[in-house]
């Protein structure tokens, strides 16, 4: 580790610190519907999209319209873009010629695409037509994003209104993310990129000749645009299958940063709009705080497992850190400060091939992941997956205070414990039984690149990375086979919609109860003593769920490599 | 004030049943109640027949498998086992509450008039019937007394031996079956069926009979059910995992490794420590009808607490005598303490005892100063005395200044000094209203005395604020809890006297209809609402208070509309029921938590055993360096179980609680259940391994 690679670090955690407070601010006036100062592009056009959609803004919805509003919008999107997979040869827009993608590969796509995560088992620039990455993938990494920041006010006004029926409404919430949240930011990051060197073009590819006289071909098109929204909504799937570690889609350390923070800037100041919304931004930046020591916590032991390298062939007699799979231009702290930020986040799109990664430095990403995408998390689901284990922290502990358990004056009980557990069940249900099919599964453990315990790792990482909605991958495992295809399909959509729908359950109840005025018999939940206790729960019923899992990848491979051992 | 006698925790009268009880409650249908005990009996049972399986077939290296078992059961045992305990101790009382309730005759009147009576079986009163009660007949049933006085002497249901009094009307018209009327007569009119009597609720109460799950507990049970669930999926996911590894985990360390983990520590003490929250209560005196009432008393935001008797002694106390000009301060001592010589109230006392302490007035033999002493009525509301040809009076300021007005005053007029008279006492009367509004402001009540028609001056009766008391509404404060003075004095008098106490709001010249309104704004706030009240007309109001303890000696309407009763009948005493209910709440919490945190030592026993075999480079792991994996498998469990025995005693007695407000409260009990639960088990599985592998178990 050196002294440049953590002030790098810092200024990137400097810089989201910075952002939360301005960008929350703004946030909070789109979603409660105040005037901004794009209100007077937008305005009208929100005006006429609600008129076209037959709704109102002032039309508020109970928890189940809401929830079945965002199921039959997340339904259709997933329809239009499995069936523009399926016909994508005989629409336009198509100048490399790409064939009709295969049903498992088309089904696994959109899935993909519309729970956020943007898990891919294809290679862009070789399955998908211009097209479907503008019209499918990008127009999803929109609303799939928008949704699930969407979701996440709805919780918080579960929190900060006192004996409601409604919690907002879903299609004014969608509306709102997209069009001033999400669209302006894209605009200029769009244009940000393009002067940066990333290509943003419609014509076909390039041949070239090289010096040797051999022709290649240089996969170019409207990659800008994409990128954008990628980082900024947490979606992380490339343009091109190198994602973020190919020049056109990450050209320099500028570009890298400005990356980085994009993945950040909306999960992080959508605690601070939680904490405007509820009165006291004190809880969000408490909720951050609890977020922040887990990711430092998490880029120090990346960092210092790849900076320390591998013992295996520092014995060869080659001194450094771990090299493998990484890209010169941003080295060993950028490469592991995106990968510990990409995962913690639920965005996925990668710098550094995660596969390469030492056993421990590969394993943090797991970890965050497996947490359930809560530090800083997926826009919207990492703050309502955070909610989430703040009802469990406070309704165990809480009780230790001897009063019922409350947060912000709503208290918790049977039917908020009911729906946290539900969600909570989810991420082993999807997975560690997937994972424990696929490993004892002949056809799908020849899918792996490597035996042992690394092998373990590749299968862990991707049934890992498609339940925590995340969709990087860790490589060495050839994911297009049908049955990855339609399992790991399967397990995006449980780990999307098996939380969000208790998510939703739990901001109607809440919504319906009174506020009780906090006193000085009320459990503070914007201290030091809070953020400790919400880490712990984190780390101990999140975490150890994982523990035998991970004693038998990583852990195992790591002892393995420290004692000499190859497989 | 004597207690119900309590039963120590550890008495071999309770531990005894106990044991027998443990083994009774393996009856499926009594373990399903408790889902994480009912789940470790079931893999227990699965792990016998494995076994059992094991020994037909004749395989080896059965005595791990063996005592893995035993600790198994022995984990629902002592579930079953903490249970009974705290089942035993309610037990014990409810026999002794039985044995009072012996068949009794009762003499049921009869007739047009019902002036006869027939004697007819307790048992077979009917709500509605009248009975005579008499001098050393128990009371039937519960009931109310319709005519007549009588003592009765409560001891069965409070341990009070003192005998009280009980009388037609008023508020001390309820009578409990079981009790005996010592003296005199009463008829009672039955309002209680046999079988349902206040006695029959009582017993069912602490028996446990009738506990049904509060709605906290079964918040907690549903989280303990969703973690065991969790548990599930990560153990049994380990054996493919091995498989692929190339090794395998046999059926019963995986079992012994779900059933570490899973939240057993509480599961096996969250009934007892319900039981045990009702039981210290009825220690306490206090009956709840439910559960969930005890759960409401610790989230109680507000106490609506009656000024008399609760925040003041019951009596005022004469304080200050307040001469107008022209009279001496001793003059008019004197004046009121031979007014005040027969008077046998309190407030009576009190001025002669202030007398003789300020200005040495000894008391002096009414028969010897031939006096003859004026009663208070309600129509003239004033007493005193008339000695020697001349008449003095005290009273209300108002009643006395009428009686100046009218009285000797109109018979002097004729004469010629008549006027001067007048005059004079006009503005006296002037100088009278203004003192008594003095003395009303500082929270006092103003007496005033009159000798012949002439004012003198006023006494100063002052309401004393019970020793101790504006220390525990410090106290109320720092748990977060708002009290409210509850009193029919004027709002100047009530003012002056809440703050004196220290209380934080009150309610003056309350009436049953604005102490309703208060509680309803109060809840609108979010706020829960406890109170306590004796009378009839504050059934209304108990039964909308969130907590409502109603006093013994109150009416059945008040008992039947509380959610408390009180058998000691003191109102102060909410506020240890507000913290019995914190306490229920902390020692779920507390060791939950405890539970919870116990976890990682388990894991880090558990795992490096488990996969040694493959992986023996996971021997890292064993940071506790437990000698084999075997004796680190069975320590872990056993480790398991004796926690369960260990913490009973605080599952009964509950977590202690102090009133430093929610911040210090919840750092200090995350540093002892949390932080301790944590490092407790790496102590503990580390030192019964040494135990183990000393004895060669393992």
């Amino acid at each position: 580790m050196t002294i440049n690679g953590w002030i790098q670090i810092l200024i990137f955690c400097g810089i989201v610190v910075l952002l939360v407070k301005p960008l929350g601010g703004y946030m909070t006036r789109v979603y409660q519907g105040e005037r901004t100062f794009l209100s007077f592009i937008f305005a009208p056009f929100e005006r006429l999209l609600y008129r076209l959609a037959g709704t109102s803004e002032n039309e508020d919805q109970h928890w189940t319209t809401y929830a079945a509003g965002m199921l039959a919008f997340n339904l259709l999107g997933f329809l239009v873009l499995y069936a523009l997979q399926r016909f994508q040869a005989g629409l336009p827009f198509n100048p490399a010629g790409m064939g009709a993608v295969g049903p498992e590969l088309a089904f696994n796509t959109a899935t993909s695409f519309v729970t956020n995560t943007n898990w891919q088992n294809y290679g862009g620039e070789s399955t998908m037509s211009y097209l479907v990455q503008m019209a499918g993938l990008t127009v999803q990494n929109f609303v799939s994003a928008a949704t699930g920041m969407a979701l996440a006010i709805a919780l918080v006004r579960g929190f900060s209104r006192a004996s409601a029926k409604s919690i907002g409404n879903f299609w004014v919430d969608l509306t709102r993310s997209t069009l001033y949240i999400l669209l302006p930011l894209c605009i200029v990051l769009t244009l940000f990129y393009v002067y940066s060197g990333v290509p943003q073009t419609l014509g076909a590819y390039i041949d070239a000749t090289t010096l040797e006289g051999a022709k290649q071909t240089i996969a170019v098109g409207p990659v800008a645009s994409q990128l954008a929204i990628k980082m900024l909504g947490t979606n992380g799937g490339g343009f091109f299958n190198a994602n973020s570690a190919h020049p056109f889609e990450n050209p320099d350390a500028l570009v890298n940063l400005v990356q980085m923070v994009t993945i950040f800037a909306i999960g992080a100041a959508l605690t601070n709009v939680f904490g405007r919304m509820v009165g006291n931004q004190r809880q969000g930046w408490a909720i951050l705080a609890s977020m922040g020591v887990l990711f430092i916590v998490g880029v120090i032991v990346t960092y210092w497992a790849e900076a320390a390298g591998n013992p295996l062939i520092h014995a060869l007699g080659i001194e450094g850190g771990n090299m493998e799979g990484k890209e010169v231009r941003f080295g060993i702290p950028l490469s592991a400060l995106f990968a510990v930020v990409t995962t913690a986040a639920s965005c996925g799109a990668v710098n550094a091939m995660h596969d390469s990664f030492t056993a421990l430095g590969g394993m943090i990403p797991i970890i965050n992941m497996e947490l359930g995408e809560v530090i800083i998390g997926g826009v919207g689901a990492g703050l309502y997956g955070i909610l989430i284990f703040v009802i469990i922290a406070i309704f165990v502990a809480g009780l230790m205070v001897g009063r019922t358990p409350e947060y912000l004056g709503k208290k918790i009980e049977g039917k908020e414990v009911k729906m946290a557990m539900l969600a909570m069940l989810c991420l082993p249900l999807a997975m560690l039984v997937f994972t424990a099919i696929s490993v004892v599964m002949p056809s799908a453990v020849a899918s792996i690149a490597n035996q042992g315990p690394h092998g373990f790792s590749e299968i862990l990482y991707a049934y890992t990375s498609a339940a925590a909605n995340n969709g990087s991958a860790f490589g060495g495992l050839t994911g297009n086979t049908p049955w990855y295809n339609i399992t790991l399909g399967i397990v995006m959509m449980m780990g999307r919609f098996m939380v969000i729908i208790p998510a939703l359950a739990i901001a109607g109840s809440l919504a319906a109860k009174k506020t009780v005025p906090a006193s000085a018999g009320t459990f503070p939940t914007d201290s030091g003593l809070f953020v400790g206790l919400l880490v712990g729960v984190i780390l101990i019923v999140g975490g150890l769920t994982f523990l035998p899992a991970l004693a038998l990848g990583p852990i195992a491979e790591h002892l393995a490599i420290a004692a000499g051992q190859t497989f | 004030m004597s207690k119900m006698k309590s039963v120590s925790i550890m008495d071999a009268a309770i531990i005894v049943p106990a044991i027998g009880a443990a083994f009774k409650k393996l009856d499926p249908r009594s373990l399903a109640r408790n889902p994480v005990m009912f789940v470790v009996a079931v893999v227990s049972a699965l792990t016998t027949v494995l076994f059992l399986k094991d020994i037909a077939v004749g395989n080896s290296n059965l005595g791990f498998s063996f005592q893995i078992i035993i600790w198994l059961w022995f984990t629902v045992l002592f579930a079953n086992f903490a249970e009974a305990v705290a089942e035993g101790r309610g037990k014990a009382q409810a026999d002794s509450l039985r044995r009072t309730r012996t068949e009794t005759q009762a003499k049921l009147l009869t007739g047009e008039d019902r002036a006869k009576f027939v004697m007819v079986p307790g048992a077979g009163l009917k709500v509605g019937d009248l009975v005579l009660v008499e001098a050393g007949d128990i009371i039937p049933s519960d009931g109310e007394v319709v005519e007549g006085v009588a003592s009765v002497n409560e001891a069965a249901i409070t341990g009070e031996s003192a005998p009280v009094i009980r009388e037609s009307g008023g508020d001390r018209s309820a009578v409990t079956g079981g009790t005996q009327v010592l003296s005199d007569w009463i008829k009672v009119r039955i309002t209680a069926a046999a079988g349902s009597t206040f006695l029959d609720r009582m017993i069912a109460l602490v028996e446990g009979a009738e506990r049904q799950k509060t709605p906290n507990e079964i918040a907690l049970n549903i989280l303990l059910a969703g973690m065991t669930l969790i548990f599930v999926l990560a153990t049994a996911t380990i054996p493919s995992f091995a498989t692929y590894a190339g090794g395998s985990v046999p059926v019963v360390v995986l079992v012994a490794l779900f059933v570490t983990l899973i939240p057993t520590t509480i599961g096996a003490l969250l009934s007892a420590i319900g039981i045990a929250g009702m039981d210290r209560l009825v220690r306490f005196n206090v009956l709840a009808m439910s559960g969930r009432a005890v759960e409401a008393a610790g989230d109680v935001d507000t106490l609506l607490l009656d000024k008399t008797g609760t925040i003041t002694l019951g009596n005022r106390q004469a304080s200050e005598f307040r001469p107008i000009k022209g009279v001496t301060e001793k003059e008019l001592a004197d004046a009121a303490q031979l007014a005040s010589l027969a008077d046998e109230t309190p407030e009576g006392r009190s001025i002669v005892v202030l007398a003789k302490e300020k200005y040495a007035i000894r008391e002096r033999d009414m028969r010897t100063l031939h006096a003859s002493f004026v009663p208070f009525t309600a129509q003239t509301r004033m007493s005193g005395v008339d000695v020697e040809g001349s008449s003095i009076r005290k009273g209300a300021v108002d009643a006395i200044l009428d009686h100046v007005a009218k009285g000797p005053a109109a018979a002097l007029a004729s004469s010629a000094s008549g006027v001067a008279t007048m005059q004079a006492s006009s503005a006296s009367i002037v100088e009278i209203r203004a003192i008594a509004e003095e003395i009303a402001k500082s929270g006092g009540t103003p007496l005033a005395v009159v000798r012949d028609g002439r004012p003198l001056g006023v006494i100063h009766l002052k309401d004393i604020v019970k020793g101790g008391i504006k220390e525990r509404f410090t106290e109320l404060r720092r748990m977060g809890i708002r009290t409210v003075m509850i009193t029919g004095d004027n709002p100047m008098t009530a003012a002056a006297i809440a703050a004196e106490a220290g209380v934080d709001d009150f309610l003056a010249q309350a009436t049953p209809e604005n102490k309703l309104q208060l509680i309803r704004e109060e809840q609108a706030k979010g706020k829960l609402v406890a109170m306590c009240g004796d009378g009839t007309n504050d059934a209304p109001a108990l039964a909308q208070a969130d907590v409502g303890v109603a006093m013994n000696t109150g009416t059945v309407a008040a008992r039947e509309a509380g959610n408390m009763v009180d058998l000691d009948s003191d109102p102060t005493k909410l506020i240890e029921i507000v913290e019995i209910g914190k306490q229920l709440l902390m020692t779920r919490g507390a060791l939950t938590t405890f539970s919870i945190a116990n976890d990682i030592a388990k894991y880090f026993a558990i795992i490096p055993a488990m996969f040694l075999a493959f992986y023996p480079q996971l021997k890292v792991l064993n940071v506790m360096n437990l000698s084999t994996p075997q004796s680190a498998i069975l320590s872990a469990i056993i480790f398991n179980a004796l926690i369960i025995i260990a913490l009973i005693p605080l599952a009964l007695r509950g977590v202690k609680y102090h009133a430093v407000g929610a911040a210090s409260l919840l750092r200090r009990n995350l540093i002892i259940y949390g932080l301790g639960g944590i490092i407790v088990p790496f102590i503990g599985i580390k030192a019964i391994d040494m135990v183990v592998s000393a004895l060669g178990l393992a």
